[in-house]
């Protein structure tokens, strides 16, 4: 089997490290070979913030390069963007819509590229994107973004909706495995 | 039991199941890590140090006594702790002693991508890598047996990539070893010269002992594949060269990657048409291998800059690069800003409002020179910010002291800061030093210090008193203002810069982080009274933005109400939450 590839793009804060530890469990109970790279440290900052995850029959390097990405989880709009050279061709791109300024967009020093998906999109890769802040609060939480964008990526695997609440349970902290388990069931079920 | 873990971790454990039982050190990205899950274990003593020296001599009287005993830090707390370490060599271990090194190819966190595997030549000191997760613990445990047998501290060097990466793991038991039994011995540990001059043939030796070591170690590791290339390759660039070439060439891993072995190179080399080195960094490998007669093809095919990956690798053999879609857009970069409600901020506003030259340091606060504030003319190392000034004052003969200060973190003051201070009490310059007391080391994920009044469990501690400390260190104007006061802060930064003697000015507030501050309701702006000055954009705050009808706007969800901004607003548009 071909290494796969996922890359999970946000910004600072927004629990990156949560969503690659729940697709990490999914996939070593599933029996893979997995490595899932992490930048700890300076994430807190609001700056970008990816994280890779490689999993098949024995996996090498623990970091996903151009190219090589099966899919890119973005938890923030331009994100996307900024990671899109990670995706193979035939990659597809799962996106939260939010939009979250940059520094130097704030202070008026570089303008926000409000179409930049469309121009993806434009070119040919496959973009889903959905209001993942509006379903996390739904669920209950601004802060479940991650593992609304779980459920819908979820949707391109062929794992048994059962495991993924399982390892959701052996993942998060338990006061939150409620909260957690709807948010997923609202990225799972978006789109109809 | 199969677990996953960052390589951190997993080192951690390994220190764990090898019978470790006193760890000490000063956090570091990327090595943080190892000591915060060593400290989960209850029967290993665990503490976070003023600085890596300190951590280092303290696993050296651990190893005195007779237990395991290790530190860790990343590349550059090796040079803080370079000094012991090179001594170290000489005398010897009695229990097992392991450093644990993580460098950082790339600079993910850093202010420089010196390669550790210098101070393993340099000290005459083994070194292991290991490759993923499985492997740190096994080299962690495989450091203190190769330090017992050898009678010298082991360095276990990490990378990033390694350190903050999880691969599966499976746990075993800890044993630990019998305590050797204290013996005074003067002639090992007493390095006066006339007892250093006899070790020092003892070290030489060793080097011997240990490079004979390496010929046949298992952790150097030939796998023979396609004979056409063979690559000589460590740690994390064994993994990707892994991923571009499979079996189609032959590797020769090492895991030990000081002392180098002679024989096995040569014998490699004599199975292969062409020799490469894939090391991350300086050519050390490569460098040896020139030594010993064998021809490589080593940094002139791949960078001394940043780190690699399967890509740069690829790409560097000729290898096509794989097909991408790029947006023709600029996507704007998102560079890590201080957090909404960050102290530092109203400090590093009053600053740069003043056009006061800033001589900064190493954490959080050193994001104080990210626009638009700007705030910062240097940063260095820990505990330059002080000597810096001082160094710069003096130069200045009377023209600066009244416009330029330092600034140093309340776990940076403790790590370096202290003998800085001493020096511009002692040597006399009118310095203004502000600490900025935020009650955690933050930047590397909040760990206690000497201020903070707890340890690295959350137990309470002797809190260090940072006013009668400065006081004690000779300063006479010692003073405590609250950041997030705009006028009082700018009253004492304006009245100490005009004194005619040094002064520490104590800029403390809590980390807003931390969990046991409480978030005010967002403060709101009264769309009637904004006149779009747009004055409070330059403090840089993240929950600050202008709206579609060029007002101010707050985002809710990221404002604290920490009220600097309200302060600082002309027309008293910005107003607290209700």
């Amino acid at each position: 089997m071909e290494t796969k590839g996922i890359v999970i793009a946000g910004v600072g804060g927004q629990g990156s490290l949560l969503a690659s530890k729940l697709l990490g469990r999914v996939l070593v109970n599933e029996g893979y070979d997995i490595k899932v790279s992490e930048v700890h440290g300076m994430s807190q900052r609001g700056g970008s913030v990816i994280t890779y995850v490689r999993y098949g029959d024995k996996v090498y390097s623990p970091v996903v390069q151009s190219g090589e990405a099966d899919y890119i989880i973005s938890f923030e709009r331009i994100e996307a963007a900024r990671y899109a050279h990670l995706l193979k061709i035939g990659g597809i791109i799962i996106t939260n819509t939010q939009r979250i300024d940059p520094m130097p967009v704030i202070i008026g020093a570089a303008e926000y590229p409000e179409n930049i998906l469309d121009e993806l999109t434009a070119k040919g890769v496959q973009i889903e994107a959905l209001d993942a802040l509006t379903l996390a609060e739904e669920a209950g939480s601004s802060k479940a973004v991650n593992i609304v964008l779980m459920g819908q990526l979820a949707k391109h695997f062929h794992i048994d909706y059962e495991k993924w609440i399982s390892a959701i349970e052996q993942t998060v902290k338990p006061k939150f495995i409620e909260l957690n388990k709807k948010a997923f069931e609202l990225g799972y079920n978006f789109g109809g | 039991m199969k677990e996953l873990m960052i390589g951190n971790a997993a080192v951690a454990r390994g220190l764990y199941e090898a019978g470790v039982e006193v760890i000490s050190s000063y956090p570091g990205t990327p090595s943080t890590e190892i000591t915060e899950f060593s400290a989960t274990y209850d029967e290993i003593y665990c503490e976070w140090a003023p600085n890596e020296k300190v951590a280092m001599e303290a696993a050296f009287g651990a190893s005195l006594r007779g237990v395991r005993s290790a530190c860790a830090m990343k590349h550059v707390g090796l040079n803080v702790a370079a000094d012991p370490l090179f001594t170290l060599s000489y005398t010897g271990v009695t229990g097992g002693l392991v450093v644990c090194v993580a460098d950082d190819p790339g600079m993910h966190s850093s202010q420089n991508e010196q390669d550790s595997r210098h101070y393993a030549i340099g000290a005459k000191v083994p070194m292991l890598e290991p490759a993923d997760s499985a492997e740190c613990k096994a080299f962690a445990k495989l450091a203190f047996e190769i330090s017992e047998q050898f009678d010298t501290p082991c360095l276990l060097r990490m990378c990033t990539r390694i350190a903050h990466a999880q691969s599966v793991v499976e746990l075993e038991e800890r044993i630990v070893p019998e305590h050797k039994p204290y013996e005074k011995n003067p002639a090992k540990f007493i390095m006066a010269p006339a007892n250093a001059i006899k070790r020092h043939p003892f070290v030489e030796e060793r080097t011997k002992k240990l490079t004979e070591y390496a010929e046949t170690a298992e952790v150097n590791r030939l796998e023979m594949g396609g004979t056409e290339i063979g690559i000589i390759t460590s740690g994390a660039c064994y993994q990707y060269c892994k991923e571009v070439f499979g079996d189609t060439v032959s590797i020769l891993k090492l895991g030990m990657v000081n002392p180098l072995p002679v024989q096995k190179i040569k014998d490699f080399a004599g199975k292969v048409q062409k020799l490469y080195v894939v090391e991350e960094l300086d050519g050390v490998i490569e460098s040896h291998c020139r030594n010993i007669g064998v021809e490589v093809i080593g940094k002139e095919l791949f960078t001394p800059l940043g780190e690699y990956s399967q890509k740069s690798i690829a790409a560097a053999f000729g290898l096509p690069a794989k097909e991408t879609i790029t947006p023709d857009t600029t996507v704007p970069v998102r560079p890590p800003v201080m957090c909404s409600g960050c102290p530092h901020r109203g400090l590093f506003y009053t600053l740069a409002k003043n056009k006061i030259t800033v001589l900064g340091d190493i954490g959080c606060y050193t994001l104080g020179s990210a626009a638009p504030l700007c705030a910062l003319d240097s940063t260095l190392c820990m505990g330059a910010s002080i000597s810096g000034l001082h160094g710069y004052n003096k130069a200045g003969k009377g023209e600066t002291e009244h416009k330029s200060v330092c600034v140093i973190g309340d776990s940076t003051f403790m790590h370096s800061g202290m003998t800085g201070l001493a020096n511009v009490a002692y040597n006399g310059s009118n310095s203004t030093v502000i600490i900025l007391d935020n009650s955690i080391t933050g930047m590397t994920g909040h760990q206690q210090n000497p201020t903070t009044g707890y340890n690295i469990k959350g137990d309470p501690a002797t809190k260090i008193n940072l006013e009668d400390l400065c006081h004690a260190l000779g300063i006479n104007r010692v003073r405590v203002v609250d950041p997030y006061n705009l006028e009082e802060t700018e009253k004492a930064v304006k009245e100490e810069l005009a004194a005619d003697e040094a002064s520490v000015i104590i800029s403390r507030r809590p980390c807003v982080l931390l969990k046991y501050v409480k978030p005010k309701k967002p403060v709101y702006v009264d769309k009637d009274k904004c006149r779009k000055c747009k004055r409070c954009m330059k403090l840089g705050c993240p929950s600050i933005h202008i709206d579609a009808d060029g007002k101010a706007g707050i985002d809710k969800t990221l404002c604290v109400g920490c009220g600097v901004c309200e302060q600082l607003c002309p027309f008293d548009a910005i107003q607290a939450g209700e």
